[in-house]
């Protein structure tokens, strides 16, 4: 059974209608990356799988609760569901330890000292323990990026979403924030990706989702995708990046 | 009785201060309590509470203090509400302080990166944890140059509230040279001890944002 599954989604800004019916599923333990042009509706597609974007028609269903114009069951589906940002949105007044204990213990309510393992043990999956108590100002990007994404395993989620979380990133910093997905996904964890980095989606994910025009235009199995794309925008979208 | 301007005068102006003090204190404290929730108000979800709140800043901030002063003073008392002196004047600034408070204080917390709000809604807070959690205490920290700067604004406009009668550092300012004759000495002296009531709130607060900037 999908732990995702997005039917015929659609979602408008003003008159700007940017998803156009978008269906796709996602498998537990699946990695699923979503590129395309700017514009293309991706982010848009993502921020409607954890509510932070309202769907205006479509389905979304995703880690047991669905999600509709409604708004319903949003802050149970969110302890389910992690976000990264492209801008790391750290609590810039927390250090990273309170960074990643604010909301399991305010909003899963665990004790502070049921969560001392749970800090090590985020802290350690990306390779940041020693920086417990320095403030997000103190990091460099990589770092801050490594730390939200220990934030959000630290609400245990069923389904992590990243948006385009090394584009502010120079390559080398890049890499070590990979580094941190790429043993997160090998550890079994369902991630969707929307990004521009097309080597790591290429290799990493198991499912491509080309989206253009707010619809999904190709998508299939990344190997197969990327070496031989079927749509001419498509081909021109990935020989564009080389 | 024409007399010198002498040490006993000069006690009485410091006794007067004490109600200069109070007013401000009690405008502050309460007119700070509406002020945050005019705040909250203002930056609600609800279309019809920010609808209400902002029509309350309008009203307050388009109308002279005097006038708030004179309606809580003459006005309520036509009503059968009489109030002394010193309750119609901490009203009237508690009211006044209420709208610029609410109002300087919306801007902090708009002031706060909207991307707090995504990533704290991302981890499941409700507003409320939300507001407490993530955005005051960054909104906080904003909030300290214009909320010390607003209530020296306070301690100098409790002036006007000698008009009614209440006996605080300008109306014994001016009792004084009504008898002394003396509008230099005196005026100079009175505005020495307002200098001396807002000087310190200067000073704290740039402590103050010194220390809550140590770490941001």
């Amino acid at each position: 059974m999908p732990i995702i599954e997005v039917r015929d989604v659609r979602k408008s800004f003003g008159r700007n209608e940017v998803l156009k019916g978008v269906s796709f599923q996602v498998e537990p333990g699946q990695v699923v990356a979503i590129i395309g042009r700017s514009g293309s509706g991706k982010s848009t597609m993502l921020r409607c799988l954890n509510g932070l974007e309202s769907v205006d028609a479509g389905r979304i269903e995703i880690a047991g609760h669905t999600l509709d114009a409604s708004g319903k069951h949003l802050l149970e589906l969110r302890r389910k569901v992690g976000m990264v940002f492209q801008s790391y949105n750290l609590f810039p007044h927390l250090t990273v330890e309170e960074n990643i204990r604010l909301a399991p213990r305010i909003v899963c309510k665990r004790r502070d000292a049921e969560l001392d393992p749970v800090v090590e043990r985020v802290l350690s999956q990306v390779g940041l323990l020693e920086k417990r108590g320095a403030y997000p100002e103190q990091l460099s990007g990589g770092q801050q990026q490594r730390v939200a994404i220990a934030r959000s395993l630290a609400m245990e989620p069923q389904v992590v979403l990243f948006d385009e979380v090394t584009s502010a990133l120079d390559p080398e910093l890049t890499r070590e924030v990979l580094r941190v997905m790429e043993q997160l996904a090998a550890s079994g964890m369902t991630m969707v990706l929307v990004t521009h980095e097309m080597e790591f989606a290429r290799r990493m994910a198991h499912h491509t989702i080309f989206m253009h025009l707010g619809k999904v235009h190709e998508s299939g199995p990344s190997a197969q995708l990327f070496a031989s794309p079927q749509t001419t925008e498509l081909r021109q979208f990935l020989s564009a990046g080389e | 009785m024409i007399t010198e301007f002498g040490w006993a005068h000069l006690v009485t102006l410091l006794l007067a201060a004490r109600w200069t003090l109070a007013v401000s204190a009690l405008a502050f404290v309460f007119g700070g309590a509406a002020g945050f929730l005019v705040a909250l108000g203002r930056t609600s979800r609800s279309a019809p509470v920010r609808w209400f709140t902002t029509a309350y800043i309008q009203l307050i901030q388009g109308t002279p203090v005097l006038i708030v002063l004179f309606l809580s003073y003459y006005g309520l008392s036509v009503l059968g509400l009489k109030l002394s002196p010193l309750v119609a004047a901490s009203l009237a600034m508690t009211i006044y302080a209420s709208a610029y408070l609410g109002e300087i204080w919306r801007g902090c917390i708009q002031a706060v990166h909207r991307n707090q709000w995504e990533a704290s809604s991302s981890l499941a807070m409700t507003r409320w944890q939300q507001l407490r959690h993530v955005i005051l205490p960054q909104a906080t920290r904003l909030a300290v140059p214009p909320t010390v700067g607003f209530s020296v604004q306070i301690v100098k406009n409790t002036s006007i509230t000698s008009i009614i009668g209440l006996v605080e550092l300008t109306r014994a300012g001016q009792l004084i040279n009504n008898a002394v004759f003396q509008p230099f000495q005196v005026f100079v002296l009175v505005a020495a001890v307002y200098f001396i009531l807002c000087f310190p709130l200067s000073v704290s607060a740039k402590r103050l944002e010194r220390k809550l900037h140590a770490h941001h």
